[in-house]
């Protein structure tokens, strides 16, 4: 899941500044379950805009707002509120609301920062395990990101800051190369600590990312 | 290529002779002086002097240029290169660069995270790390950049890394001590030892993986109390015991410099009396004045060894 915190009120307000008539929209998937932009979010936005003197034209909560082609549906389905609005306030994502800015050329505001992609490990306890790297490498670290999970993202086991097992960077985090290195003691395959992980290929995915599948049953099937 | 006036690292190792190394921590800023004052005193001290790579992820002058200035002064440079603040085109650049200056000795660290410096909202870069830059630098040996292109001229470098006696747990530290001597490394500098019965039970260790490698001891001078709490409280990877600590903190008044080269000097003396490593690595942060007193009263002449 796209992990994503809320901007502070200020600083929504002052992306606002001159466009009176907003239109919210809401993601009913990741910010709904971050609450940043769900149906009760996107509702206390409203009220708190129009406490300052702002008119909401509309609000939306729709699932996958990142759906380009979805996105434009809503916005036909909305047409007189969304045409009436100057500026569109999105609570979701950074990916959803660019795929807002697909659909207008009027004003797109983030309402919300993008934080990671996130694992839910209770409601409101989210941590990150992987960063999109392009060429995945848990099957040599026992299902333990090092890219991820280490603050450095190095390869070849702890560097020298690690400290009864945390991170030098924090004392609150886990050292991700003790949890690689326990997890792989664990499973009896040292070995593949003790192998030499050689220069990675940091543009296995190179932004901005892309994949297109190949047409499936063309021609009829 | 400018010429070595002394011995390179690797010549005093492989001879047999007991390295002693000072360092050099570069200014924050382009006022040198004291750190040429510094260089100057220790230049016929010590066999060489590191020269730290943004330590501590703080900006500082750079260890290239640092080196540059070591050998104009008669000096024996030990390039410190971090892999946090470049990625591999710009350290393989430096290096070419620091070989035809006449650099020979490369300790290979993949330096402190950002946030525990003073640019705390840089870019990390962490392109590769230790052990993938000891085989970076053996590839440039080889002729061949990282990119598998081919170099016209290589270089060759004596090629050191660090390893951490005091860290818990040890074994992954142990395991990584042997990727980097598999990688290429040559000689270790360890991390702050100050227990040497610790140091000791590493040094067995050590030894069990390879018997060959070179490995110094790092010392770092204690100066007073409060940098011992902050140390022990602070430092990964450091720890002083007890008895020192009780040591210093029964030094008369103004007496805790003295005791601390005390104790730097009875252990150096007694690395080299019990033959418990291959050299010492002096870490005197900011007091490199009182290098010559250490090494005074541990008996130890460079000229002489
Ligand atoms: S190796 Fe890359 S893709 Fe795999 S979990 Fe880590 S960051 Fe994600
Ligand atoms: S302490 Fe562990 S997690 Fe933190 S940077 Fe070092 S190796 Fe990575």
């Amino acid at each position: 899941m796209i992990i994503t915190t809320s901007k502070p009120f200020e600083e929504v307000l002052k992306q606002l500044e001159g466009e009176d008539k907003v239109f919210i929209i809401g993601c009913g998937l990741c910010s709904t379950t971050c609450e940043t932009g769900g149906e009760e979010q996107v509702a206390e936005m409203k009220t708190k805009l129009e406490a300052e003197g702002k008119t909401v034209t509309g609000t939306i909560v729709y699932d996958e707002v990142c759906h380009e082609l979805n996105t434009k549906r809503k916005f036909r389905e909305n047409k007189e509120a969304v045409e009436s609005a100057d500026g569109f306030l999105v609570m979701t994502c950074g990916a959803g609301c660019q795929s807002v800015r697909e659909s207008t050329e009027k004003g797109v505001h983030p309402a919300n920062n993008t934080v990671f992609l996130g694992n839910i490990l209770r409601q409101g306890n989210f941590t990150e395990k992987c960063s999109l790297c392009g060429d995945c490498v848990l099957e040599d670290f026992g299902a333990i990101c090092p890219v991820t999970r280490c603050h450095k993202g190095i390869l070849n086991g702890p560097c020298g800051g690690t400290d009864e097992g945390k991170c030098e960077t924090d004392k609150e985090k886990d050292c991700g190369w003790t949890l690689i290195y326990n997890q792989l003691e664990k499973m009896g395959k040292l070995d593949r600590f003790q192998r030499i992980y050689g220069l990675k290929n940091w543009q296995a995915s190179m932004k901005p990312g892309r994949v297109i599948f190949e047409k499936k049953g063309e021609g009829g099937e | 290529m400018e010429k070595h006036v002394k011995p390179g690292i690797k010549e005093i190792m492989e001879s047999g002779t007991f390295l002693v190394s000072g360092e050099i921590g570069p200014p924050k800023g382009t006022d040198i002086d004291e750190m040429i004052e510094h260089i100057d005193l220790l230049k016929d001290k010590v066999h060489a002097m590191n020269i730290t790579d943004n330590q501590s992820s703080v900006m500082r002058y750079p260890s290239l240029g640092t080196a540059l200035i070591i050998l104009e002064h008669g000096g024996e440079p030990n390039l410190q290169v971090t892999c946090r603040d470049r990625n591999r085109l710009a350290i393989e650049a430096d290096l070419l660069f620091a070989y035809t200056r006449g650099v020979r000795s490369v300790l290979c660290l993949t330096g402190d995270s950002v946030p525990v410096g003073d640019h705390k909202e840089a870019k990390a870069v962490f392109d590769c790390e230790s052990v993938q830059l000891l085989q970076l630098i053996r590839n440039m040996e080889e002729g061949k950049d990282s990119g598998g292109n081919e170099l016209k001229g290589g270089v060759e470098f004596y090629k050191g890394a660090i390893v951490t006696p005091e860290a818990h747990p040890i074994e992954p530290q142990m395991l990584k001590f042997a990727k980097k001597i598999e990688a290429g490394a040559q000689w270790f500098q360890t991390q702050a030892v100050y227990d040497m019965d610790n140091f000791k039970r590493f040094m067995e260790k050590a030894r069990k993986i390879d018997d060959k490698v070179k490995i110094c001891a790092g010392l770092v001078l204690l100066t007073s109390m409060g940098a011992i709490k902050y140390m022990n409280a602070n430092v990964p990877g450091v720890f002083v015991p007890d008895n020192l600590v009780q040591e210093m903190a029964d030094a008369p008044k103004g007496e805790a410099l003295n005791t601390g080269i005390r104790i730097m000097a009875r252990q150096i003396r007694q690395c080299i009396d019990e033959k418990l490593c291959d050299g010492v690595h002096i870490m005197a942060i900011g007091k490199e004045g009182v290098v010559p007193q250490i090494l005074d009263e541990a008996g130890v002449d460079i000229s002489k060894m």
